[in-house]
């Protein structure tokens, strides 16, 4: 009997996160409610089954998620018997920060500031995230238990060697690390395991009839038309589009694709015909040039 | 095969479930690509990734802007440039590190390592090598077999892969030109030998032109054999070798969810496993019968090598993370003394003597590695002598752990046979190895059982046993202070024994002189004598200088929990050196006494210690009152 990789991919995923279990004093689940989120949460039902598993999920909030985003939060903890955590910067909420005005602060502040934040705070020694190393270049080096300073810093140039499946968690007090389950996944990988094992995902991965509008030279979509108007000083001109999101961040980072793509076997198709990769339509990676993911990585950054 | 075979867009145009079907039903390869800088790597891992579509539209377009740019290629594309990732490498125009790299064909899955090819990199091909099924060594064809390629060859042979590529890159350079790919192949087939490489397969490609990666080449009508990809995707992967071995699984996590469930969670390493099967939990060697192999998706008929799984078992055996369930007809061995092969991947050198962690599997324990028995040179296969081991060194040593572990020799079974070092200060990853066969020591000395034990002893002496570890520098105080406290303490009918660093020189360790690894052992043989007097029922005092923390906490690891009492006296430098009780500063400074503590060899000082003592505010007899004081009550 012959493993598939899917087989072989799931079984690897399973050990990490068994080995974080034992290892780790007080490990996280950072669950961003996007697919990849979707799969992690999926294999460590599995890992620990009939147990549920044994950590909290912490979702690092920016208030700009969109609607259906949260609503799926809120099911799947509750489905996995997970207790769910949510972590806003204070600091963001109380200066308002959002993507129109703030630009990269935006990130900065509610992501990379409020990650650290949440992880002091509850005092976790080990966050599971749901990278994957097909994402980006400085992801394709960085290691499954990615290691970082009190002060959350990455080194890339000092990571722990990792072999064979052995991995080493010992670390200091105040130390973290972070640990990839998913970082030999590829993107159809996780879309074909989605398939398989019937994951429920966010609906805006489907195509549907959706308020859209354009913005700087994306299309983005109006999800709650108010609030929009209110940071962006004007009514966007809002078009119906049939629209879908092959990657999910904040609302008005995301930039949709029109697409008629409504069931899984439909936007794998989709996936593997169209030619632009899956962080284009992410503004994150480009902003402050080529080695802009390395740098954010380093100053804390998921 | 055919080019046509990495056109799917046709079948997944028009029938995307069948697409699906057969997408899922791919097996997986690992594999290691390994070169230097010139050999023309990672253009051919571009070129894979190309070849088989795995550049997207916008990836292409910063592909050839940045070619232009910073490309080596003038206006054609620079594949090297899409595998180059991190800011560092790509301006210094080499691969420092490992990048793991994803591509997919009709029947398979593929996990390439691109690892970095210069000598000063080997652990990092060594972390590559370390999961790979297959190696593709790559040669320049103007420049045939060199130094590198035997490295590469070496090392991906002692990490035990069997598949080897030889790809002959290049050919183009010599208008391909069969002769002189010929005399490659002979060249390399004398070494591949020598060294113990039984076969490999030999390719003669170009990378950057194409030929023979995906598709046969008109330009080498005189070859044969595979294309590149072709061999990929035929070679068998090792996970199915592993399944005709005999079952093992390392626990990892004791599964219990309730009192009616009790499961042992792990990753079978090899074999298979049904219920009804007898299996042995090692090292206790306790047997029962395995009840059902759990996953979330149900019970299964059998679990395979390769599958994560949860085992229940008929009976109530004690079996925790770090035990290895096997076949009960068919275990593996359990011992505390190896050979092994080490590769060291830290800046700082081995330090032969000192406890290093060990994980090998999910056992985690305290290992010392003797100095080597040899260093191995990666370049001639010589063996040289050798008193540590430094970055990027690999060498043969006999290893000793501090209780008995499962394993087998990893020719036989990686997940029991390979393991990493960790530093106990500094928590890296010092260094990897290999196990080969233990030394039968451990199998023919037993721990003879005793029936007065050593609470009994300690209950006669109506106190708690426990080690004042005195440490400082050279005329800080220690023996003084030591002496008084023991006077105390024998006031107070309380039974002790004081080991002075002079005496124990006298007699025990006599044989030891005063350099790193001497020191070391001299540390150990004190805590093992301790540690059997604690056994006694005696409050130990020690008073040695115990420059370092490794080996302080060696004795302390030994001990019972709160049994060791690490007591700093802090004395600065200069207050200790105006001393000079024993002339011993004066002679250091005069370079007639080498390895002196403080003056040119280091002391490290504790950083949370029991109780620390102050020489210059305390007098001796008020430091030993001080000392009691914290270790109050005595029983």
């Amino acid at each position: 009997m012959t493993l598939t990789h899917l087989q072989r991919l799931e079984a690897e995923s399973i050990h990490i996160m068994r080995e974080v279990v034992a290892e780790a004093d007080k490990p996280v689940m950072l669950y961003s409610i996007g697919k990849d989120s979707a799969v992690m949460l999926h294999l460590a039902k599995k890992a620990f089954y009939p147990s549920s598993p044994p950590f909290p999920l912490l979702h690092v909030d920016t208030t700009w998620k969109f609607k259906d985003m949260y609503e799926l939060r809120e099911r799947s903890a509750q489905d996995a018997g997970m207790e769910l955590l949510v972590h806003r910067n204070p600091e963001a909420e109380e200066i308002g920060i959002n993507p129109f005005d703030h630009g990269p602060l935006h990130t900065d502040m509610w992501k990379t500031q409020g990650l650290k934040q949440a992880l002091d705070k509850y005092g976790f020694d080990a966050a599971f995230g749901g990278a994957r190393r097909d994402e980006e270049k400085s992801r394709a080096k960085e290691r499954i238990f990615s290691f970082r300073t009190a002060s959350h810093g990455w080194d890339p140039k000092s990571q722990r060697p990792e072999l064979w499946n052995l991995y080493n968690a010992r670390k200091k007090k105040g130390e973290s690390i972070r640990v990839f389950p998913l970082s030999n996944w590829t993107e159809l990988d996780i879309w074909q395991y989605i398939h398989l094992e019937n994951i429920e995902i966010v609906p805006l991965y489907y195509s549907a009839k959706r308020p859209t509008f354009e913005y700087e030279g994306g299309l983005f979509m109006a999800d709650d038309i108010e609030r929009l108007e209110k940071v962006m000083g004007k009514r966007p001109e809002i078009t119906e589009r049939s629209i879908r999101f092959r990657t999910l961040g904040c609302f008005p980072l995301t930039g949709a694709v029109e697409s008629e793509a409504a069931t899984l076997p439909e936007i794998i198709q989709e996936m593997l015909l169209t030619t632009t990769s899956e962080r284009q339509g992410r503004v994150i990676d480009k902003d402050s040039g080529d080695a802009s993911m390395e740098k954010k990585k380093q100053e804390g950054y998921f | 095969m055919s080019s046509d075979t990495y056109k799917t867009d046709a079948l997944i145009a028009e029938d995307i479930e069948a697409y699906l079907d057969k997408h899922q039903h791919k097996t997986m390869l690992r594999f290691i690509t390994c070169g230097s800088v010139d050999d023309g790597k990672s253009t051919l891992i571009g070129r894979l990734l190309y070849d088989s579509k795995m550049i997207f539209e916008d990836q292409l377009a910063a592909l050839e802007s940045d070619s232009k740019r910073v490309g080596t290629q003038g206006q054609d594309i620079d594949f090297a440039l899409l595998v180059d990732g991190l800011a560092a490498e790509r301006e210094q125009g080499i691969t420092i590190d490992v990048a793991y790299r994803f591509f997919a064909t009709e029947s398979r899955k593929f996990i390439v390592a691109d690892c970095p090819g210069h000598e000063q990199y080997t652990r990092n091909m060594v972390t590559g090598a370390s999961t790979a099924d297959l190696a593709c060594i790559l040669i320049d064809a103007r420049k045939g077999v060199l130094v590198q390629t035997k490295r590469h060859s070496f090392l991906c042979h002692q990490l035990g892969i069997k598949n080897l590529v030889l790809a002959v890159n290049k050919m183009d350079l010599i208008d391909y030109d069969q002769e002189k790919y010929d005399a490659i192949i002979a060249d390399y087939e004398e070494f591949a030998k020598s060294i113990g490489i039984e076969s490999f397969t030999a390719i003669p490609i170009s990378g950057l032109a194409g030929d023979n990666i995906t598709t046969r080449s008109d330009k080498t009508p005189w070859y044969d054999g595979p294309t590149l990809m072709d061999h990929l995707e035929a070679v068998e992967v090792r996970s199915d070798a592993n399944l005709d071995k005999p079952f093992r699984m390392p626990v990892q996590w004791v599964n219990r969810p309730n009192l009616d469930f009790r499961g042992f969670s792990g990753l079978i390493s090899t074999g298979s496993v049904k219920p009804g099967d007898q299996v042995r939990s090692l090292p206790s060697g306790k047997t029962s019968t395995v009840k059902s192999v759990v996953t979330m998706d149900g019970e299964l008929e059998q679990g395979v090598a390769g599958q994560s799984v949860t085992i229940t078992l008929e009976d109530e055996i004690d079996c925790s993370r770090g035990d290895v369930l096997a076949a009960a007809d068919n275990p593996p061995e359990v011992a505390d003394q190896f050979e092994s092969t080490i590769v060291w991947m830290d800046e700082d050198p081995l330090v032969v003597g000192r406890a290093y962690w060990m994980k090998l599997g999910t056992q985690m324990v305290s290992v010392t590695v003797a100095e080597p028995k040899y260093e191995i040179n990666v370049n001639t296969m010589q063996h040289l002598a050798a008193k540590t081991l430094k970055l990027n060194a690999i060498g043969v040593s006999e290893i000793t752990t501090d209780k008995q572990i499962v394993f087998e020799a990893y020719s036989d079974n990686r997940a029991l046979g390979g393991f990493i070092l960790i530093d106990k200060i500094t928590n890296r990853t010092v260094g990897a190895g290999m196990l080969h066969f233990s030394l039968r020591r451990a199998q023919n000395v037993h721990w003879q059982a005793t029936d007065i034990t050593r609470d009994d002893h300690a209950a006669m002496k109506n106190q708690r046993p426990r080690v004042l570890w005195f440490t400082g520098l050279s005329g800080s105080g220690k023996s003084t202070i030591a002496n008084e406290v023991e006077k105390k303490l024998a006031l107070m009918n309380r039974h002790t024994f004081l080991l002075d660093g002079d005496n124990v020189r006298h007699g025990l360790n006599k044989d030891l002189g005063f350099t790193e690894s001497d020191r070391i052992e001299n540390i150990r043989r004190i805590g093992e004598v301790a540690k059997l007097m604690t056994d006694a029922g005696l409050i130990v005092l020690t008073a040695f200088i115990s420059p370092f923390r490794a080996d302080r906490q060696l004795v302390r690891d030994m001990m019972g929990e709160g049994e060791f009492i690490e007591i700093h006296v802090d004395t600065p430098l200069e207050v200790a050196e105006a001393r000079d009780v024993k002339g011993l500063y004066k002679k250091a400074r005069e370079g007639k006494l080498k390895n002196f503590t403080g003056i040119d060899s280091p002391y490290e000082e504790p950083e949370d210690p029991e109780i620390r003592v102050n020489t210059v505010a305390m007098s001796p007899e008020e430091a030993a009152d001080y000392v009691i004081s914290k270790i109050l009550p005595l029983k």
